[in-house]
């Protein structure tokens, strides 16, 4: 120790790798500062003690620990400190191999003078692909709050999953620190952040929750502020998430994905748009589904009472097709720009198509479109389901070529549907089921106001739109289309 | 290869962590228990008594019996039991 000396040595740091060949250039330069009695300096290495040949004191640091704490992005980096006692005393750094600035940081004349002027440094083993989140769980300030669960040595991963009840039928990604600290990093919000309660437990659900299971539908973190958005639009009070897990109707979250965000994570609103393939439109879907089932705890035959349920329960989600700019997409028609990328949540059913190959006028297909929608929970029964009228780019197509916006085929199918109460009363056409007596001398709409919604996906080969019939409570007393901005 | 594994509990931990049990059953009135002899030396004479015991609290029986104490039971028999018992009692050791 040299403190009772009058000058005060400078105090140095050098985090260097044998594998940069700007550190292994600059070998002689360390050896150099080393001798120098006028400074002090601690060198740490982070893969290989044995370098810097002949230095007595080499820190290892291949844990890595000093360098991430230190937060060193290039090798070489030389650190200044003013006290060298305290690590985080630091006063300035420098890094990579420049003649002149190393001969000023550390006040040397002629320090590396037989070396080039320049070399630019590499980057630090802290900085490896998939490194940084390894180091967070090592090193970094505690954020996982979740409970850890040990497996036995002798458990299967994923039958340990199944084993807990954490699946819904099909295989999950098993939820381990690092998975869930990489979907973390794929969203800025806080991993405490309490998002809402998810029924039917009313549980207060953290973005950690929504990472975990996220991990386990097999999202990439890239997809992890849709599914925080599907959560948000899922418990808002007017899409009434706990009435459409309880049901024992067949409907459950359909999941519509508008504007940028479709093409930066590659979902599918082409070819088989609604059905398998696709990882960002299965893995979105399927991730709100194990949210209501592992953190809301609304698991099959328990709260949740349907009685068939429906395929899209595993998961229900894709994007729309906008690829046409003079048609409107849905969040459009809920407000939103086209550049705003937005989540919507309908409370639906399976699919029922609509053929209809012969139609080259808007006024046939919406005619043929609206005797399909007729059928939506019953052909005679009104106003009680809401639906979505998935349109095909064929079909859509034919209303572009007709003159027809989007609004004009509304405007159509509404004055197709609308219907003589007399014509679906309970016992009309010798059918008990339908509209209560005093519908009789009423006029009666399909769907309710807001209660019929267009959106835009598909193939461009096929003239098959589809329908997403709804839940049959829908509007105020049930469930509505709810939009949430991603 | 890690020995061992460590999951984030992706519940709402209202739960212990450990694997769950089956719902146990409030009462064996009117209900099939399956008895398992798994074949050891004087489990008939074990199980005939609570057998006993268990039709004087009203459930029914059925006798079931391992090929051998040596080795699990074989799935046939496991789905029989499942299929035909609503709990089932293993008699483990002589």
């Amino acid at each position: 120790m040299n403190q009772a000396l009058e000058t005060q040595p400078a105090n140095y740091v050098l985090v260097v790798k044998k594998d940069c060949p700007t550190c292994t250039l600059i070998e002689p330069v360390i050896q150099a500062l080393a001798r120098n009695s006028a400074l002090s300096l601690k060198v740490y290495v982070q893969d290989d003690p044995s370098f810097p040949a002949n230095l007595d004191g080499v820190i290892d640091d291949s844990s890595l620990e000093y360098s991430y704490q230190a937060e060193i992005e290039v090798v070489p980096t030389l650190i200044r400190l003013t006290d060298g006692n305290d690590a985080q005393s630091e006063e300035s750094r420098i890094y990579g191999w420049d003649k002149e600035q190393w001969q000023s940081f550390t006040r040397i004349e002629g320090l590396g003078a037989e070396l080039v002027n320049f070399k630019p440094g590499c980057g630090s083993k802290t900085q490896d692909p998939g490194m940084s989140e390894v180091l967070a769980l090592r090193f970094g300030k505690q954020i996982l709050q979740a409970r850890s669960v040990e497996l036995a040595e002798a458990e299967d991963i994923m039958e340990a999953c199944y084993d807990r009840g954490w699946s819904d039928g099909l295989p999950v990604v098993p939820p381990t620190p690092l998975r869930v600290m990489r979907m973390l990093n794929g969203s800025a919000r806080d991993a405490a952040e309490i998002v809402g309660k998810v029924p039917p437990d009313n549980v207060p659900c953290t973005i950690e929750k929504i990472a975990i299971n996220a991990v386990m539908a097999g999202c990439k973190p890239e997809y992890f502020p849709v599914v925080i958005a599907s959560v948000e639009a899922a418990l808002q009070d007017r899409f009434c998430m706990h009435g459409l897990l309880c049901t024992t109707y067949f409907s459950s979250p359909v999941m519509v994905v508008n504007g940028p965000i479709t093409k930066q994570i590659g979902m599918n609103s082409g070819v088989n748009a609604l059905g398998q393939g696709n990882r960002a439109n299965a893995t979105i879907g399927r991730a709100l589904q194990l949210i209501i089932r592992n953190v809301g705890g609304g698991v099959p035959g328990g709260i949740d009472r349907a009685n068939m349920g429906n395929p899209g329960k595993y998961t229900y989600c894709f994007a729309e097709d906008e690829s046409d700019e003079n048609w409107g997409s849905l969040s459009m028609d809920r407000g939103f720009g086209r550049k705003d990328s937005v989540i919507s949540l309908f409370a639906g059913d399976g699919l029922q198509p609509v053929l209809d190959q012969q139609s080259r006028t808007p006024h046939s297909l919406a005619k043929s479109m609206a005797m399909s929608l007729r059928s939506v929970a019953h052909t005679k029964l009104f106003g009680i389901a809401d639906a979505i009228l998935v349109v095909c780019p064929e079909h859509r197509r034919v209303f572009r070529e007709g003159g027809w916006s989007k609004e004009d085929l509304r405007k159509a199918l509404h004055e197709e549907l609308v219907t003589p109460g007399a014509e679906i009363i309970r016992g009309a056409n010798d059918i008990a089921e339908g509209m209560p007596a005093n519908f009789k001398d009423k006029v009666l709409n399909k769907f309710r106001d807001d209660g019929l919604h267009i959106v835009t996906t598909g193939g461009t080969a096929g003239m098959f739109s589809a329908i997403i019939g709804g839940w049959v409570a829908s509007g105020e007393r049930g469930s509505q289309l709810t939009s949430q901005k991603i | 290869m890690q020995s061992t594994t460590t999951l984030l509990d992706p519940t709402a931990e209202l739960q212990t962590a450990a694997r769950q049990l089956l719902p146990r059953l409030k009462s064996i009135a009117g209900l099939t228990v399956g008895l398992l002899d798994i074949s050891k030396p004087r489990g008939k004479e074990f199980l005939d008594e609570v057998q006993k015991h268990l039709e004087e609290a009203g459930a029914k029986v059925k006798r079931y019996s391992k090929p051998t104490f040596t080795r699990v039971a074989p799935t046939e028999l496991t789905q029989q039991i499942s299929v035909e018992c609503d709990a089932v009692i293993e008699g483990l050791a002589d």
